[in-house]
């Protein structure tokens, strides 16, 4: 497949694999977090840890909306299309994200509400155009990447005069989530966040750049690589990182200078600016609440806003206690190490963060690393 | 005189079903003698009798039986009959058995188009000539608007087993080898790219085929060494093989690089997410062969029109989980789970 392939290449691989294996130190361990999902399915997908020197570890991160959306905000959507006027559009990784007490959008579908599953903004206002009368509603959900399309559809929304569209936001913001896993206290007193550096994602990039992630790296001295998706493309950041570490470098690095720059898209951003605006915090599941790391829309937008519009407010729901996904996201623990984790927690009864959708780490790590790991083969 | 059995002739161009359709009286009878029978014309169905009745000869038998609720009902490379015929043929091939008889129920919603009706019945129809099998016990059931997606069918199928041939999951042994008899996703894709949301354009049709003739050339060139055969429909590659690695009490290890798949489809799944070996095929299978009789029933394969782009996938192993594992294109090595849920709703 053209322009793919090339990013996949067999022979670049083993080379690059050499590289990293000529490079490493023998005398430490090298442990990266790849935040974001895409990138956790391609080094499963490839099989790319198989590559790796035994002392380059990777810890998957929170980079997956369905994952980190916490059981709260499932349940208020569920309350929204508890009106019968409301149809809610939404994506489909979303419909099995669980909600409190074994609550689900699937569920909820299966109970009769009106849950579609779209592709893309512009579904939801071409179903808003054919139901006239109908509160048509859309799950925004996403980092960076998916929100300049929100934007735009409430843009069009406004220009068109539609009545009865709106948004119900849980859009969040890359650099907010990778300072709260550096920072959290809890893991900082167990001797601190045992991650040496991390791959940014490639698309957040396309849209923020790579500026924002400056003071990240020198406030807690990481090094930063934003990467692309493809195998090669992390394995060649994995490269990079461990150059940095070796060299007593904490920098931000582009790996995808194909398509990101340091400034990113100033007009995708200047949509964004114009539409939303910061929330003080927002619920993390696996995280908790994180200050200043989720977007609502503007007062000025306010009808367009689902929150607003049927007054629905956010009851929070406790994580599971037993849920270990508070030291996976931040690498102190692998799935493995959660009580959970194959028992009760699976692809198909998923309660962490990490298990709800395939690109998060447990889910992942159930999907296509359980065969490396001889604990599991004792367990079960 | 001669008298005409129905005063008007079925509105075949423009008329739609109505519930009259399917309550027992005149109306359901002409439907099914003008649009069925015609369809389906054998000498079974013209005794038009409550059952069929029919001779075999002494032997195994094998039964299956499938529903077929597909959307779109038209889709590049067939519509849901002739999936329905070839879908049933070949849950009954995959036994080594030669399909025979094949029966059909219809559940039709209120306001169906007759023409589609009679295009779909006349592919089952072609369908079934073409395997040389005769459907011969139908029923009509109409429903009301709403109560159902258009059309489902729901189709059995018999077929007689050869002597000594006794294919089955049990018999898989370490080193067996694992042939695909082609390209692999080619249906599901077909299907996904008609559905409204996420129409795209693509040459890609539909494999709905009838494998029995293959099957049987298979066993001619592979003797007892064919341990057993699927078909990957829904969840594709991946379940059928985890299906038959629970079976065995044996995994498989397959190699990434020779699984065949078209480009189109590669791009289709690498657009929406998806993995071909997730997909359904609809004229495709799966064989577990003892590695002595390997080379001969793939040279047997290749040489059948259905199985030019066969290929040798991989071997059974030992494994106490029963996992399907594979080395990927890439050098690593991963895990070939079944799907957790559906992707997308209803392929096939």
């Amino acid at each position: 497949m053209k322009y793919s392939d090339e990013f996949r290449d067999k022979i670049i691989a083993q080379g690059l694999a050499r590289a990293i294996d000529a490079e490493v130190s023998s005398q430490r361990a090298y442990r990266f977090m790849e935040f974001c999902g895409g990138h956790t399915h391609a080094i499963s997908r490839y099989g790319l840890e198989d590559l790796l020197p035994a002392n380059v570890r990777m810890i998957h991160g929170p980079g997956c909306p369905v994952c980190v959306l916490p059981a709260s905000r499932i349940d208020m959507a569920i309350r929204l299309i508890d009106r019968p006027e409301v149809t809610l559009c939404v994506y489909g990784d979303l419909m099995r994200a669980p909600g409190s007490q074994g609550q689900s959008l699937l569920r909820a579908k299966a109970l009769g509400a009106d849950i579609r599953m779209v592709y893309s903004t512009l579904e939801a206002i071409r179903l808003a155009e054919q139901m006239p009368g109908r509160e048509v509603v859309f799950f925004a959900i996403g980092f960076e990447t998916t929100t300049p399309p929100t934007a735009n559809m409430i843009r069009i929304a406004e220009s068109k005069r539609m009545e009865g569209l709106s948004v119900f936001c849980n859009h969040v913001l890359t650099p907010s989530a990778m300072h709260s896993i550096l920072e959290n206290p809890k893991i900082r007193n167990t001797g601190g966040v045992p991650i040496d550096g991390f791959i940014g994602p490639a698309h957040v990039s396309t849209i923020i750049g790579t500026q924002p992630y400056e003071p990240l790296a020198e406030q807690f001295e990481k090094p930063i690589v934003v990467a692309g998706f493809e195998p090669l493309d992390v394995l060649q950041a994995i490269l990079m990182l461990v150059r940095q570490v070796n060299q007593h470098r904490y920098e931000v690095e582009n790996q995808y200078s194909r398509a990101v720059t340091r400034e990113g898209n100033r007009r995708a951003k200047g949509e964004v600016s114009q539409v939303f605006e910061l929330r003080d915090q927002f619920e993390w599941r696996g995280l908790g609440l994180v200050p200043n790391s989720g977007l609502k829309l503007k007062r000025s937008y306010a009808k367009f806003d689902a929150e607003t519009r049927f007054a629905i407010h956010d009851m929070p729901v406790a994580d599971n206690p037993a849920c270990e996904c508070c030291a996976i996201l931040r690498g102190a623990k692998r799935p493995v190490d959660c009580k959970l984790f194959g028992n009760i927690c699976t692809p198909e009864t998923a309660i962490g963060a990490c298990m709800v959708s395939s690109e998060g780490a447990c889910a992942a790590y159930w999907t296509y690393g359980r065969v490396r790991d001889e604990r599991v083969r004792q367990r079960s | 005189m001669s008298v005409k059995a129905y005063p008007r002739k079925l509105d075949v161009k423009n008329g739609r079903v109505e519930l009259s359709h399917g309550s027992g009286g005149r109306a359901m009878a002409q439907l099914i003698s003008d649009l069925f029978h015609q369809a389906f014309g054998n000498e079974w169905l013209a005794r038009c009798n409550d059952q069929s009745a029919f001779d075999v000869s002494a032997g195994r038998m094998v039964m299956t039986t499938d529903g077929y609720v597909v959307t779109p009902l038209f889709f590049p490379g067939g519509n849901i009959g002739s999936l329905a015929v070839h879908g049933t043929i070949n849950d009954v091939a995959m036994s080594g058995a030669r399909p025979l008889y094949l029966s059909a129920s219809f559940i039709i919603e209120e306001g169906f188009r007759f023409s589609d009706l009679r295009t779909i019945a006349d592919s089952m129809g072609a369908a079934a000539r073409g395997a040389g099998v005769y459907i011969i016990a139908g029923d009509t059931k109409v429903v009301e608007r709403g109560k159902a997606d258009g059309l489902f069918i729901s189709v059995a199928g018999i077929g007689l087993v050869a002597d000594g041939l006794d294919l089955s999951a049990d018999k898989v042994r370490v080193g067996d080898r694992v042939l695909v008899s082609g390209s692999l996703g080619d249906h599901g894709v077909a299907i996904m790219s008609k559905r409204q949301n996420v129409a795209f354009q693509t040459e890609i049709v539909s494999d709905s085929a009838a494998l029995h003739n293959l099957v049987a050339v298979m066993i001619a060139a592979g003797g007892g060494g064919i341990r057993v055969m699927r078909d990957p429909t829904r969840g594709g590659l991946a379940a059928a093989l985890n299906e038959i690695a629970h079976q065995s009490d044996l995994g498989f290890h397959l190699q990434e690089s020779t699984i065949p798949v078209k480009p189109a489809v590669a791009a289709t799944c690498e657009l929406l997410g998806l993995e071909p070996i997730h997909v359904a095929n609809e004229g495709k299978l799966v064989a577990i062969v003892a590695p002595d009789s390997a080379d001969a029933v793939l040279a047997a394969m290749k040489a059948h029109p259905l199985a030019t782009d066969a290929a040798d996938i991989g071997e059974a192993v030992a494994d106490d989980h029963k996992f399907v594992q594979m080395t990927t294109g890439f050098g690593g090595r991963r895990v070939v789970d079944w799907l957790w849920g559906e992707q997308l709703p209803r392929i096939c």
